[in-house]
């Protein structure tokens, strides 16, 4: 597909535009991040791996000390106060960070720890409930291995078949063979963005092919919840996965969003307490959603930092911050052109995101981030967990910049001087 | 905070010129013994190929791809090695390859510095001593 007609079919850049964060408002955010005060190496901090996972603002990590030091207790089953306080503070949450994701209920959505463990459950629960022998599965070759392996696991398991939608050299879906791909197709689970190449997929189309050839279809928001509005609704999908951790709030925790009706029909994945109704000595009822999905003690006092994560990200506003993050993006793809020896992967600035993978000359990511670092700047060096993609990409490891709400056009620059450092080291023009 | 050591100490020339030139580079046509490993962190890969005379290294090869340091130390470890005992390879340890390295190098690279010596005493079947790190992640830094 051209890269006009796929614009038309879904502009993930909204209209009307939104301003990017002003010097001002951006010097303000930065304060409230305490960790951009430390000097790693005598130099300032310049964080660009906010996709791996980013920083934590004051104010989520106040939420999180304020439960411990008022209100901690388990949930849902003391009648004390602060047992209640501290349900309502968790049940708060979901249904605060399930608005944030455009759910129409907040019972659609589970708490997990993380995205993979978000999918996990989906391969689990949905996956051996539904797919048999010769059943297919389509993914795409963009993949997280988070998004990849329980799906080979329960291809194997149930001896189905999985197929791929091919990535283009640049970096973007192949999406001409989509239709022949997904054919008979039971699921199509797919990334929201790449996390490697920065790649913003049509999530919506995507989904409604999905749908036209009778598929569920299963999207991992990891890298784009944190960056982007996000609407479960308009995209149109079944299941969503995301984790706090990249998204300003804490690690352990993240959300499964589900439809309710395809929940409700689907067995547990873990069991234990909190999510039954009756148990007897051979045989258990279970609760209904999330709670049969949500055995044991859960992450509470991560739920009321993810709550006030999303209270930040909503302030800011989710379009500005895309906004904002496109800008750095485009800023830093132009520096970068006009430099020497450096090669770029994935597409242009119109189907991605502030995630930026390059390599210099022959010098190795790892050696390219290891003198990063000695310049105070934080970039992942490696193959992001995409592994068949970067051999794809005929590329051993990259290394990979990504900005998020606290990043400055000035951090590109340090970054830009760091890549002379490497390159004067490495004796490279 | 730990110091890490200058960027122009770590990549000294001779670092350099070990990566882009490695010595002892490909492989044998009947090698006694042969490994491959993998740092799953970062892609790096080595193998090498050994053949061994009267309980001693006469030739080595090694292929690989990866970052500045292991490829360097690997290719420095094979130079080290040809003509040594068996006995006496068994004895090199991280401070040797650190030695011909002729740098400190902080502990995130010393698993980078080591794979050549792991993978050539895998190969050979000789004692390795894991750093703590290696202990407790034997496949490399899940990633
Ligand atoms: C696209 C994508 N999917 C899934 C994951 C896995 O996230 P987590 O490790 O929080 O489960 C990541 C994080 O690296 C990611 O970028």
């Amino acid at each position: 597909m051209k890269a006009a007609e796929r614009s038309l079919l879904e502009s993930p850049v909204l209209a009307p535009a939104p301003t990017p964060f002003s010097d001002t408002e951006i010097a303000r955010v930065r304060s409230e991040f305490p960790i951009l005060k430390e000097r790693p190496h005598g130099k300032p901090l310049v964080f660009l791996d906010s996709a791996a996972s980013s920083q934590k603002p004051i104010q989520v990590i106040d939420a999180m000390d304020d439960y411990y030091r008022r209100y901690h207790a388990n949930i849902h089953r003391g009648v004390y106060h602060i047992s209640e306080l501290a349900s309502e503070a968790y049940e708060e949450a979901r249904a605060k960070i399930g608005r944030f994701i455009g759910a129409r209920d907040a019972h659609e959505c589970i708490f997990v720890r993380n995205a993979t463990e978000g999918l996990n459950l989906v391969a689990y629960s949905w996956g051996r409930h539904h797919i048999q022998r010769g059943d297919v599965i389509v993914l795409t070759e963009m993949e997280h291995h988070s998004n990849l392996v329980p799906w080979q696991i329960l291809a194997q398991e149930r001896e189905a078949e999985l197929r791929f939608v091919p990535v283009t050299p640049d970096g973007l879906l192949d999406l001409g063979g989509l239709d022949d791909i997904l054919d008979s197709a039971k699921l199509f689970a797919f990334t929201a963005v790449s996390n490697t190449l920065g790649t913003v997929n049509p999530v919506k189309h995507l989904s409604a092919r999905a749908h036209a050839a009778g598929a569920i279809a299963v999207v991992d928001g990891c890298q784009a919840v944190p960056r982007m509005p996000v609407d479960v609704a308009d995209w149109n999908c079944d299941f969503m996965a995301f984790s706090a951790h990249k998204m300003l709030g804490p690690t352990g925790v993240g959300m499964l969003w589900g439809r309710k009706e395809l929940l409700d029909a689907m067995p547990p994945f873990l069991s234990g307490g909190g999510m039954i109704k009756v148990v007897n000595l051979t045989s258990s009822t279970y609760a209904s959603v999330p709670a049969r999905f949500e055995a044991g003690t859960p992450a509470i006092a991560e739920a009321v930092g993810f709550s006030a994560a999303v209270d930040y990200l909503a302030a800011l506003g989710m379009e500005r911050i895309h906004q904002s993050e496109s800008r750095l993006a485009t800023i830093a793809l132009r520096r970068l052109a006009e430099q020497s020896n450096i090669t770029v992967y994935g597409p242009p600035m119109e189907q991605r995101t502030g995630v930026i993978s390059l390599t210099v000359g022959d010098i190795h990511a790892h050696d390219l981030a290891s003198i990063l670092d000695s310049e105070g700047v934080c970039v992942r060096a490696g193959h992001h967990c995409n592994q068949p993609l970067m051999e794809k990409l005929g590329v051993p490891a990259t290394a990979r910049a990504s900005f998020y709400v606290y990043n400055t056009v000035e951090e590109i620059e340090v970054f830009i001087a760091a890549l002379d450092k490497a390159k004067r080291i490495f004796k490279i023009a | 905070m730990k110091d890490i050591a200058g960027m122009d100490e770590l990549y000294r020339d001779f670092i350099l010129d070990h990566y882009r030139n490695p010595r002892n580079a490909g492989t044998l046509e009947h090698p006694d013994a042969s490994f491959e490993d993998v740092n799953p962190l970062c892609g790096d890969k080595i193998r090498m190929d050994v053949s061994v005379r009267d309980g001693a290294v006469a030739d080595v090869r090694f292929r690989g791809r990866g970052c500045a340091i292991s490829q360097a130390s690997a290719s420095l470890l094979t130079e080290d090695i040809k003509g040594k005992s068996l006995a006496e390879v068994e004895r090199l340890n991280a401070d040797d390859v650190v030695a011909n390295l002729g740098i400190n190098i902080s502990p995130a690279r010393l698993k980078c510095a080591l794979l050549g010596l792991k993978v050539l005493k895998h190969a050979l079947a000789l004692e390795y001593q894991p750093t703590e790190e290696e202990k407790a992640y034997p496949d490399g830094q899940p990633s």
